[in-house]
C-alpha cells in the first residue's frame, strides 16, 4: 500500500465526504471527519519522509502513463504544502465541535462537515496533481465547498460575502482555464512535466505570453494579492469562526503553491523570471499591499476583519520573497507560507473561542476580555507577537530569511518597507491588546461579567498552534531544511 | 480571408468581453450570473474550436473514416460545462437566500443596507 | 464530407464554415440581447436560446458529446433553475449601473490581451497544429486496441482521464451539498401551494405519454455511450428532466411521494462512492487507482466493466443531485407562497 500513498492522500477525504452523508448526528460526523483528517495527516507525513528519502514520486492514475493519462507527481514542495494543509486542517477540526454546534444551525452541521472534507480534499488534490487541467477540477471542488462553508455563517453578510467570492473565484478559475487552454493549444499536452519540456519551443509566441498572464492573474485572484483581495476580508469576517481559521490557514496557501508551481515548474525560471516583467510587477504590488492593507487593518473595529486584512498584508510578504527570484527568496516565501498558517491558525482559533463565549468579536464587546479569558487572549498575544516578528516566534524566522534574501539581492528600499510593515503590525496588534487588557469589563456589553474561559476543546487546539508558533520560532530546522530543499529543486529544474 | 480564418477566436474575445462587462457593471445578482455563464461559454468555444480539424468528423471510430477531430478538448469542456452548471446552481441558491435576508437582489441596495447596519 | 482545402485559399469557404460563421453571429447577437433586455424573464429565456445555439455550434465543430451535454445541462437544467430563482426574486432589473468605467477598463484590458494572444495561434482547423500532434493521435489510433470502444470521447473521459471525471462527479455532489446547506428545508415541508398544471388536460396527457419514452431514452443514452454520443452526464440530466417534468405537471407533493428526499440524498452519495469503489477495487487488486484492467482477467474486458460502472456512478449522482437541487428550489417557492 505504501506506493499508493499519493492517491490515498486525496481520495481518503474525498470518499469520506459522501460517507459522512450517512451519519445522522453532528457529533458522529465531527468524530468521523476528525479521524479522516488525522489519518490524512499521517499519510502526508509518511509521504514527505518518502520524498526526502527517495526523491520525486510519480503515480499514474488509471495505469496510463503521462501525458496520455493523469499523473500525481510528488516532490519536496508539494509534499511540504500537503503536510501544512493536512496538519492545520486537523488542528482546526479538533476545535470545531463546540464552535460549530454554536454557530451553525443544527440541521446544517452534518453538511458543514461534508463541505469541510470536500474542501480539504480539493486543496490536497490541487497540490498533488501533475496535470494542469486536473488542477482546475480540484480547484472547483475546493472553491464550491468553500462558498458553501462561508455562506453557513450566521450573519446575513456571510451570504453576500459568499456570493462575491463565488463571482471573483469563478472569474479567477476561468482565467486559469483560458491560460491552460492556450498553453495546451501551443504544445498539445496538459501534463505539467511534459509542458515544461515542450513550452520553450513556443516560448517566444504571443499566445504563450497571454496564457502566462491569464494564469498569473487567475491565481493572484485566488490568493488575494493586493489589489485583487477585495473578496477576502468579508469572506473571513462573516463565515463561521472555524471556517475563517481553516481558510486563512490553508486555502490561500494552496493558491500560492499553484502560483509557484506554474511559474517555476511549468513555465520555468528562464521564461518567468528572465523574459517577463513578473518580478517587478509582483514586487511593486506586494510592497504597496503590505503598507496599504496594514494601514486599513489598523482602522478595523472587528477583530476578525482586522486579522483578515492582516492576512492580505502577510500574503504580500510571501509574494515579496517569491518575487526576489533567488533560491533564498523562494525559501523565505515557503518558510513564511508555513509560519503564517501557524499564526493565523492560532489567532482565528482563539477568536473562535471568544465568539463561542460572547457571540461576536467587535472591539466594543472585547473590552477587558483579557481578564475573563486569560488563556485564550494569551494565545492571541502569542499569535500577535508572531505577526509582528518578535524574536523566538515563527514570525521572526520568516522576517529574518526574507530580509536576508532582500539584502542579498541588494533591494534595500524593500527592506525598509518590510520594517515599516512590522511597525504597522505593532500598531494593530497593540490595538487588540489595549482593548483586551486595559479596557474594563464595564465598558463591554452587559453579560461581560459572566464570561468564562473558552471550553477546553477549543483551547487545547488553539494552544497547540500557539505553542508551535514558539517551537518553530526556536527550532527552525524543519522549515528551513524543507524550504531550502524545495526551492533548490525548483531552481534546479529550471536551469 | 486570413482574418476570417481566425473568426472563431474573434468571437471568443467578443463574448468574453460581453460576459465580463455584465458581471462587473450590472447590479442585479441573477444578471451577473448570466454574464458569468456567457463568460464561461466563451472559453468553451475557444477549446472546442482548437479541437476542430478541417474535414474531420466526430471522434467516433467508424470504418472508412480516417480524419477525426481532436477528442481531448471535448472531454475537457464536457467537464467544464458540468462545473459551470454546478457553480450556477450554487450561485442561484445564494441569490435566493440573499433575497430572503436583504429583501433585494440589487448590489446597490445590499451595500446600502450593510452600511446602515454597521 | 470532403475537405475543400485550406480555407485560407479563396475557394475555402465550405458550407461547414459558413454555418459556423452564422451560428457564432447569432450567438453574439443573443449575448447582446441578454445584456440589453431589462426583463429578467426574457433574459433567462434568451440564455436558454444561447445555450442551444452553442450546442448547435458544437455539433458543427464535431463535438457531439459536448453538444449533447450543453443542450441538456445548459439549455435545460440551468434555465429551469434560473426561472425558479426569478420566481422568488422578481423579474425586473434595476437599470442603475455600477463601476462602469472600471468595468470597461478591465474588459478592454482582457480583450486586448486576448487579441494579442490570438495573433500567434495556429490557424483554425489546421491538421498540423500542435494540439493534434502530441497526445491526441494516441487516443485516436490506440484507443480501439487499448480500450475497445468506438466513441473515443467516452474512452478518454472514463478511462484515460477517468480521474478528472471522478473529480467532476465530486463537483456535482459538492453543488448538491451546497444547495442543500443553503436551501435545505428545515423541519417542516409545507403542503405545496403551487397549483400543479394538472388541470390542463393537454399537458397532462402529453406528459403522461412523454415521460416513459424520456426514461427509456435516458437509459439508452446511459448504456449506449460507448458506441454513440452520450454517457452518464447526459443520461443523468435527461432522467432528472423526466422527474422535473412530472413534478411540474402533477405537483411537487405527488413527485415527493414518489421519490423520497432521503433516498435521493443517499443516491447522490452512492454514485460518487460507486465511482470511487471501482478505483479502490483496482487498488486492492494491486493496480493503480482507477486502473480498470485490474477488474477482469482480460484487460479489455476490465476496461469495459470499469467504464460501465463509473458511467453508472456518474449517471446516478448527476440525476439525483439535479432532482435534489430542483426540489429544494421548488419547495422554497412553496414556502414563500405559504407565508404570503
Amino acid at each position: 500500500m505504501l506506493n499508493h500513498l499519493p492517491i490515498l492522500q486525496v481520495i481518503l477525504p474525498l470518499l469520506a465526504a459522501p460517507t459522512c452523508l450517512l451519519l445522522k448526528e453532528a457529533r458522529l460526523a465531527w468524530a468521523f471527519t476528525t479521524a479522516c483528517c488525522m489519518a490524512t495527516l499521517a499519510i502526508s507525513v509518511m509521504l514527505l519522509l518518502q520524498v526526502i528519502d527517495s526523491g520525486v514520486i510519480v503515480y499514474s492514475l488509471g495505469g496510463w502513463q503521462a501525458p496520455i493519462g493523469i499523473e500525481y507527481r510528488i516532490d519536496s514542495l508539494n509534499a511540504f504544502v500537503m503536510v501544512l494543509v493536512s496538519g492545520l486542517s486537523s488542528a482546526v477540526i479538533l476545535a470545531a465541535r463546540e464552535s460549530v454546534a454554536k454557530e451553525v444551525g443544527a440541521d446544517k452541521q452534518v453538511l458543514f462537515y461534508i463541505a469541510y472534507l470536500l474542501c480539504f480534499a480539493g486543496l490536497l488534490g490541487i497540490c498533488a496533481t501533475g496535470d494542469a487541467f486536473n488542477v482546475f477540477v480540484f480547484l472547483e471542488i475546493s472553491s464550491l465547498s468553500a462558498y458553501t462553508l462561508i455562506a453557513l455563517g450566521s450573519d446575513r453578510r456571510a451570504l453576500w460575502a459568499a456570493y462575491q467570492y463565488l463571482i471573483m473565484g469563478t472569474i479567477g478559475a476561468t482565467f486559469i482555464l483560458i491560460g491552460i487552454g492556450m498553453i495546451y493549444m501551443m504544445t498539445g499536452t496538459l501534463n505539467m512535466h511534459d509542458l515544461a519540456e515542450r513550452l520553450p519551443e513556443a516560448a517566444h509566441t504571443k499566445t504563450v505570453f497571454t496564457a502566462f498572464t491569464f494564469i498569473i492573474i487567475g491565481t493572484c485572484l485566488k490568493l488575494a494579492l493586493f489589489p485583487l483581495h477585495l473578496w477576502l476580508p468579508n469572506a473571513y469576517a462573516y463565515s463561521p469562526s472555524i471556517v475563517s481559521a481553516f481558510m486563512a490557514a490553508t486555502a490561500t496557501k494552496v493558491a500560492v503553491y499553484v502560483l509557484i508551481r506554474f511559474v517555476f515548474s511549468v513555465f520555468g525560471v528562464d521564461f518567468s523570471i528572465d523574459h517577463m516583467p513578473l518580478q517587478q510587477i509582483l514586487l511593486v504590488l506586494s510592497l504597496i499591499g503590505i503598507v496599504w492593507v496594514s494601514i486599513v487593518a489598523i482602522y478595523q473595529t472587528n477583530l476578525k476583519k482586522l486579522l483578515a486584512y492582516s492576512s492580505v498584508a502577510q500574503i504580500g510578504y510571501i509574494i515579496l520573497g517569491f518575487s526576489v527570484g533567488t533560491v533564498l527568496g523562494l525559501q523565505a516565501s515557503l518558510i513564511h507560507l508555513f509560519n503564517h498558517a501557524l499564526m493565523k491558525g492560532a489567532l482565528f482559533l482563539a477568536i473562535a473561542g471568544v465568539v463561542y463565549r460572547i457571540g461576536g468579536c467587535e472591539f466594543s464587546q472585547l473590552s477587558g476580555i483579557g481578564k475573563k479569558m486569560p488563556w485564550t487572549m494569551a494565545a492571541v498575544v502569542v499569535g500577535g507577537l508572531s505577526l509582528i516578528g518578535v524574536p523566538l516566534t515563527t514570525g521572526f524566522v520568516s522576517k529574518w530569511y526574507l530580509v536576508s534574501a532582500l539584502i542579498e539581492a541588494g533591494w534595500w528600499p524593500a527592506v525598509a518597507v518590510v520594517m515599516l510593515g512590522s511597525l504597522l503590525a505593532v500598531i494593530y496588534v497593540w490595538k487588540v491588546v489595549e482593548v483586551a487588557y486595559f479596557g474594563s469589563p464595564e465598558d463591554g456589553y452587559e453579560g461581560a461579567y459572566e464570561v468564562k474561559e473558552a471550553p477546553l476543546s477549543i483551547l487545547i487546539p488553539t494552544w497547540m498552534l500557539a505553542a508551535s508558533n514558539i517551537y518553530f520560532g526556536i527550532d527552525t530546522r524543519f522549515t528551513s531544511t524543507i524550504g531550502h530543499l524545495a526551492s533548490q529543486t525548483l531552481f534546479g529544474a529550471g536551469s | 480571408m486570413a482574418y476570417l480564418a481566425q473568426y472563431n477566436y474573434w468571437v471568443v474575445v467578443v463574448l468574453m468581453m460581453i460576459g465580463l462587462y455584465v458581471v462587473v457593471s450590472h447590479g442585479n445578482l441573477v444578471k451577473k450570473l448570466m454574464g458569468l455563464s456567457i463568460f464561461q461559454t466563451s472559453v468553451f468555444i475557444l477549446y472546442i474550436s482548437m479541437g476542430k480539424v478541417d474535414g474531420g468528423t466526430a471522434p467516433i471510430l467508424e470504418e472508412g473514416i480516417s480524419v477525426y477531430s481532436n477528442p481531448l478538448p471535448h472531454v475537457l469542456i464536457l467537464t467544464a460545462i458540468v462545473v459551470g452548471v454546478a457553480t450556477m446552481a450554487l450561485g442561484l441558491a445564494l441569490v435566493v437566500r440573499i433575497k430572503e435576508a436583504y429583501g433585494s437582489i440589487e448590489e446597490g441596495d445590499i451595500q446600502e443596507k450593510d452600511k446602515q447596519s454597521c | 464530407m470532403l475537405n475543400v482545402g485550406s480555407h485560407c485559399a479563396i475557394g475555402g469557404l465550405n458550407i461547414d464554415f459558413l454555418i459556423n460563421i452564422v451560428l457564432l453571429g447569432f450567438l453574439v447577437c443573443t449575448a447582446l440581447a441578454i445584456v440589453f433586455t431589462k426583463n429578467l424573464l426574457a433574459s433567462a429565456m434568451l440564455t436558454g436560446i444561447y445555450s442551444l445555439l452553442t450546442a448547435g455550434f458544437f455539433v458543427v465543430m464535431d463535438a457531439v458529446d459536448v453538444a449533447f451535454t450543453e443542450a441538456s445541462v445548459g439549455a435545460g437544467i440551468a434555465t429551469i433553475l434560473m426561472l425558479s430563482t426569478l420566481k422568488l426574486t422578481g423579474f425586473d432589473e434595476d437599470p442603475a449601473r455600477h463601476n462602469v468605467k472600471a468595468g470597461l477598463l478591465a474588459v478592454c484590458g482582457v480583450g486586448v490581451l486576448l487579441l494579442y494572444g490570438i495573433v500567434d495561434m495556429p490557424v483554425f482547423g489546421s491538421p498540423t497544429a500542435p494540439v493534434h500532434m502530441h497526445v491526441a493521435p494516441h487516443y485516436i489510433y490506440q484507443s480501439m486496441a487499448e480500450i475497445g470502444m468506438p466513441n473515443i470521447v467516452t474512452s478518454v473521459l472514463a478511462s484515460y482521464r477517468g480521474y478528472d471525471t471522478f473529480g467532476e462527479t465530486v463537483v456535482v455532489f459538492t453543488a448538491g451539498i451546497g444547495v442543500l446547506a443553503l436551501l435545505g428545508a428545515s423541519n417542516h415541508v409545507p403542503q405545496s401551494r403551487v397549483a400543479p398544471m394538472s388541470q390542463h388536460i393537454i399537458l397532462r396527457v402529453v406528459s403522461k405519454v412523454l415521460i416513459p419514452p424520456i426514461f427509456l431514452f435516458a437509459l439508452y443514452v446511459q448504456f449506449h455511450g460507448d458506441y454513440g454520443p452520450g454517457g452518464g452526464f447526459q443520461a443523468g440530466v435527461i432522467f432528472a428532466a423526466a422527474i422535473i417534468l412530472y413534478s411540474m405537471i402533477f405537483g411537487l407533493d405527488t413527485a415527493r411521494s414518489v421519490i423520497s428526499q432521503p433516498l435521493i440524498r443517499l443516491l447522490s452519495a452512492f454514485g460518487v462512492m460507486l465511482y470511487g469503489c471501482v478505483g479502490i477495487v483496482s487498488l486492492l487488486n494491486g493496480h493503480n487507482f482507477l486502473d480498470y484492467s485490474a477488474l477482469a482477467h482480460d484487460p479489455l474486458h476490465g476496461q469495459h466493466y470499469g467504464i460501465l460502472l463509473v458511467e453508472l456512478g456518474v449517471g446516478i449522482t448527476v440525476a439525483s443531485v439535479m432532482i435534489l437541487i430542483f426540489f429544494n428550489f421548488a419547495s422554497r417557492v412553496d414556502m414563500v407562497q405559504e407565508e404570503q
